[in-house]
Parts: C-alpha cells; structure tokens; sequence
C-alpha cells in the first residue's frame, strides 16, 4: 500500500526520524490558518507547498512550489489545491490527464537561511529479494532521479546490506555517514537519523522507504524533506494505524470495487477482458489473448471460489470498460468444481441485461465434460472449450 | 526415485484441525498419502481424521518419526510454524499459507539457514509426487506417475502444464509448487537442481512469472550444468510495469524482470522457451520422444 508524503513523515516522526515539519489542507478556506500555525511552531518565514498525490516527478508538473510571503501561500496554494497535476508518473505522463489534488502539504523552509551549505543527500531502505535481506542505498547525489545517477555514475550509489534478524549495527551507521563525506555534528546526527530510519522501516513493515531529497542544513541537522513510502499489505493487520491511511481516491475506482468483493482486479488498455482462477494462470490468458490477436482489458483472478454471485461480479466489472469486445473465462477447476462454475456462468449470463459481447468460457478439470455441455445447452451464445489451445483459437475467430 | 517427498515420507499437518487443513488433509489421505498426524497447539492428545494431533511438531517428530511437514497455519502464525517444524528437525517443510509478511519470511529464512532442512514456499500449491505423496493442495487426478519433473511459481498455471504433460501422453516425476511470494524457501534453481539429479526424470517443465531474478539465475545454472531438456514458460508478458499482478511476487521492477527479459536469457541458456502456455505440454513431448 503506497502512502502519502505527509503520512509517511508522521510515520517517521513517530519512529523519532527528523522530517520538515508541514501541516496538510483539504480546503482552500484552511491554507493560511495552516501557514500561520506552522510559522508559530517553526518559524519559518518562507512556505513549500507540495501536492499530496501517489506519483513522483511532482515538482515537474508544477505540484511543488516554494511561497515567499504569507499572500503567495495563498495564492499557490489556491492554484495547487484543486489542480490537475501532470506528473512523468501520472497516467498517461506530462500529455495526459494528470490526477485532481485533494490535499496539500505546507511544509517548513529547511534550507534556510544558508542555502548554498545545505547538501541534498539520497537515501532509501527496501527489501532485496535476492539477497532475502534488507538493502539501504545511498547517495551523495539527492534531489534527482536516482536511477538516472546509478546509470550515469554507478560510483556514486552505494549499498549496504542489513541483516535482517540483526538489524542495522552501529558500523554500518557510521560507515553509510563517513561514504557520504560528513563530518562533526553532522557525521553524528547521519548515524542517528539513518538507525532511527532503519527502526521506522521494519517497525512500520514498509516494504520501500525512500528519501529524496534528505537534507544535510547549514547548521548540520540531516532532515527527511521528502518522504515515499510503501507498507507491505499483508502487514497491515499489526497496523491498524496504518491501514486507516489507505487513500482509495489514488486508486482505480473498478479496482476499488473489485476489492469489496475479493476479486484481485488491474485494469489494462485491451480489447478483450478475461476472468480466470489463480494470478499466474491469468497472466498466462492475457498473454495468450495478445498471441491470438487481441490485447488484454484486464487481470482478473477470481481466486478458488468461482460460484455464481462471484463470476456475475466479475462479469460486471469487466464490462464496465467499454472497450470490452469480447470475455474470455479460463477456470482451471481443481477443487472447485468446473459443472458448478458452468452453471454460475450461465446463471450469471441471465442476470445481467445487455450483455452483447461474444463470450468464451474454457473450463477445464473436475467435471469438465459435464461443464461444457450446461454451457451448451443453455442456450445462450456462449462457446465453450476445453483445451487451451481451443480457448486461443476462439479468441482468434471471434475477433476476426 | 523422486525429489522431496515419496510414499515413505512421514507427512504431518501444521493446522490440522482448521478448516483448511481439515479439508486438504482428508484430500491428502484419501490420495493415498502416508499422513502420520498434525498439530494444532492446545489440541494434542485429539484423534482427527483417524490420527493423532500433537500439541508441538517436536511431539510428531518423537512419537510418530515425522519428517516432512505441510502447513496450513493463518498468515499471522506461519513463519512461527515454519521456524518450530525446522528446529524439532523436519526435514521438508511445505508451506501454503498466502499472505505472510515479508519481513516475518525474511527473519524465518535466516532462521533456517545452516539448518537441515528445505522450505518450499509459502504461498504455492505444494509438492507432489504422482501415485505417491500429494503434500498441498493440487488436484491430484490430473497427475500421472512419469519421467518430468514440474517447476512453478503458480498454482493453477501448473496444474494446467501437468495436465498438458498427463495428455500428451507423458507423467510427472515430481511437481514441485515453489510459490508466488516475493521471498521464498526454494528457489527456482533449487529445484531445477533437484530435477535435474533426479535419474528418474528425464525432463523438465520451468513455469516462472515476472518478478525478481529466479528464473535467470536457474536459466544461467542450467546453461553450465544442464543435461536434461527444458520447457520454459514466463506468465506476465502482457502485464504492466510496476504493477502487483495478484502474486505477492508479480511485480516487474526494472527492465530485468520483464517476461520478455527472462524469455530471451531462458533462451540464451539453451531451455526451450514456448510463447503460449498451451504449448507447454506438446513441446516437451517432442522433445522427449
């Protein structure tokens, strides 16, 4: 589950992490209460306003911007709050649509009143899963894009493995503070900051943490200024705190729907929408829809259970994409049986009106045979398969 | 000969008297597999499905010479499980629980590590050795006792390559259901290894998805030790980048753990890579015969 920025710093203060200090705003009529409050506790004169979207690059599409006196707070504010921000990350980049801002973040100014002595360091903690450990990488490189940095100057992106039975010890600490070339205060202040970030890490059951930029200020505090992170799901029951700052307004609102019902739903760009059992078969069907001609309107495991009620669900959400021309159903019947699929199928098929698209129904193990011939006999315009082959072959007649 | 369990394999139950382990136990007898007993903490002493519950694995292990485990325990609960059969000295330890948190994994493999024993799992559909041992919960009809051994991330993608195997008129050695998590017991490799010693199969079946770097680091191995053909098979040609395509695991990260990355390097390596999942059985009977 990804977070906000302003969430992950509250998870980070918690964890005793040193972040820009900001206060969120969801009304246009609370930006300069927020402001105000946030001079008093900070004293900050200058504000950066931040739009709190789930995608990077926010800077680019004009989602960041700093506010030198109390009227441009304002000001900005009013044109962040509300705006559709195009983002490199936002769906279809800097061209398409861009996602509505529903909150904004007015955070302190930290890199006064020395700009030029403050240094922009990056630094993130995710799991590796090769190593089965966790991994921090760091670089003297911050505020940009770091795999551009890994790409043009691998010399200047470090890693260092932390065990994760052991945690992070001291050595470590101190030697991803001395890679980043600090020294005095600062050189301690990093080996706190970096161990009280590991703590947030595991304590949280984030699966990514990511600072970018984390600052080095010209009184040599080191400061979270930007915060990304990433809370593994099936964590979430140790973390009711956390579950609570699920945003579902950053998510597809089909794949919302879909979750109610416990169907695992991605939407695609395709054609041709599938609904099957299992998450490696159904990416095996998307593929072999795109080998038979097509593309792939979606991914649609609807787990063990495929009755009735579940494949009309899963009917509904798939022919809520209008691009939708065809439904292929691959069910490999193990423990559920394929006649009791069959017969949810055509049941289904009744039930909903205006269902005007070809459908396929492949349907193979327990029962087979006896599934193929409800699906045959129900009178409905519904071709059945056994084989996979068969399924790929339909998909290809129906299309053409 | 077979890899990891046999009709002499001594099997218990971590979860025994749930409704999951329940429901797959009875599955498992009724295969023909030689389940000792189970556990289920606060339960020992019980008779269930005809055979006894112990309170600890240590218990199953002194009383009834338990030696491989399979476990059925909710997600909050199973690294624990994993780690008590591990140190009562289980030797394989199958585990389907979905949904266990990464960093529980992540504590459970170190764990492990220098331990004897081998963790296939979590979240696969298990191991199976056909007219056997059927150690999870695949459908155990569709098998048929032969010469290749099946490697998956997936559940229902591999009972699809064992039922192309069984009509294209070949059997499996052992299947073996590695899980779709993105920290796991076995690797790929690992059981590629397995198949690959196994003088009893001749072929193997490679199932992977996108995500994480198994897939070419067997496909490497493979390349300097292989002796036997493989079929390989990448799910997720068609899924977009960044995105968890319902496997804790199936995520693409970079442009290294594309489908279409681990295609070109399986191919690189020599296995026989088919673009259509239907294919999976045709091509190794070709092969094989």
């Amino acid at each position: 589950m990804n977070l906000h920025e302003y969430q992950g710093k509250q998870i980070l203060k918690s964890f005793g992490v040193p972040i820009q200090e900001g206060k969120v705003v969801n009304e246009k009529s609370e930006i300069l209460k927020a402001y105000d409050e946030l001079k008093a506790e900070t004293g900050t004169e200058f504000a950066v306003i931040k739009a709190q979207i789930h995608a990077g690059g926010r800077g680019k599409g004009g989602g960041v911007k700093l506010a030198k006196k109390r009227e441009e707070v304002e000001t900005i504010g009013d044109e962040i709050l509300g705006m559709m921000l195009k983002t490199p990350q936002t769906p279809g980049g800097l061209d398409g649509e861009g996602k509505l801002v529903r909150k904004i973040l007015i955070a302190e100014d930290v890199y006064a009143p020395d700009f030029d002595a403050c240094d922009e360091i990056y630094i993130s903690i995710l799991t590796d899963r090769e190593t089965k450990s966790n991994v921090i990488i760091y670089s003297t490189e911050g505020g940009m894009d770091i795999e551009a940095v890994a790409e043009e100057t691998p010399h200047l992106v470090h890693k260092e493995i932390v065990d994760p039975a052991l945690g992070l010890q001291g050595f470590q600490a101190r030697k991803i503070a001395f890679n980043l070339g600090l020294s005095g205060q600062a050189f301690k202040n990093m080996t706190k900051f970096i161990s009280k970030l590991y703590n947030a890490f595991t304590g949280a059951d984030a699966s990514l943490i990511e600072i970018n930029p984390c600052l080095k200020t010209g009184d040599d505090k080191i400061l979270a200024v930007d915060c990304k992170m990433t809370v593994d799901e099936s964590a979430l029951f140790r973390h009711p705190d956390i579950k609570e700052m699920r945003d579902i307004h950053e998510e597809d609102p089909t794949e919302v729907e879909a979750k109610k019902f416990n169907l695992n739903y991605v939407k695609l760009d395709g054609n041709v929408g599938c609904m099957v059992n299992g998450a490696g078969l159904a990416m095996a069907t998307m593929d072999m829809i795109k080998l038979s001609g097509g593309e792939p309107a979606n991914f649609l495991d609807v787990g063990g259970t495929a009755d009735a009620a579940r494949v009309e669900q899963g009917f509904r959400i798939i022919l809520s994409d209008p691009n939708v021309k065809a439904i292929l159903i691959n069910i490999f019947g193990g423990i559920v049986r394929c006649d009791r699929v069959a017969q949810g199928v055509v049941d289904a098929c009744k039930n909903i009106e205006n269902l005007n698209v070809p459908i396929i129904v492949r349907l193979q193990g327990t029962n087979a045979e006896i599934a193929k011939e409800i699906i045959d006999n129900s009178g409905l315009k519904v071709r059945s398969a056994v084989l996979l082959e068969e399924a790929a072959q339909a998909v290809k007649e129906v299309l053409s | 000969m077979s890899v990891l369990v046999n009709k002499y394999s001594r099997i218990i139950v971590q979860g025994f008297t749930g409704k999951e382990g329940t429901f797959h136990a009875e599955q498992m007898i009724d295969y023909g597999t030689n389940l000792v007993g189970g556990v289920t903490p606060g339960k020992g002493g019980n008779i269930h499905l005809e055979r006894p519950v112990f309170n600890t694995v240590k218990e199953s292990v002194d009383k009834e010479g338990a030696d491989t485990s399979v476990i059925f325990v909710p997600p909050p609960f199973a690294a624990d499980a994993i780690m008590e059969a591990a140190e009562a000295g289980i030797k394989v330890i199958v585990c389907i629980t979905e949904g266990i948190p990464v960093s529980d994994m992540l504590k459970a493999h170190k764990y492990l590590q220098g331990k004897d024993c081998r963790l296939v799992g979590p979240n696969c559909p298990g191991v199976i050795t056909p007219e056997e041992a059927k150690v999870g919960i695949m459908p155990g009809f569709i098998h048929k006792k032969g010469t290749i051994g099946i490697v998956s991330r997936s559940g229902t993608l591999t009972y699809e390559a064992v039922d192309q195997v069984t009509k294209a008129g070949l059997g499996q050695s052992t299947c073996i259901g590695i899980g779709g998590d993105p920290v796991v017991g076995t690797s790929t490799l690992d059981a590629v290894r397995l198949l690959m010693e196994d003088p009893e199969t001749e072929g193997i079946v490679m199932i992977g998805e996108i995500g994480g770097s198994m897939e070419a680091n067997a496909a490497h191995w493979i390349r300097e030790n292989g002796t036997k053909p493989v079929v390989g098979f990448i799910a997720g040609q068609t899924a977009p980048k960044g995105r968890t395509m319902g496997h804790a695991g199936a995520i693409i990260g970079g442009a290294e753990d594309t489908a279409e990355a681990k295609m070109k390097i399986m191919r690189e390596c020599g296995i026989h890579v088919v673009d259509s999942p239907a294919r999976l059985g045709s091509t190794m009977a070709d092969l094989i015969k």
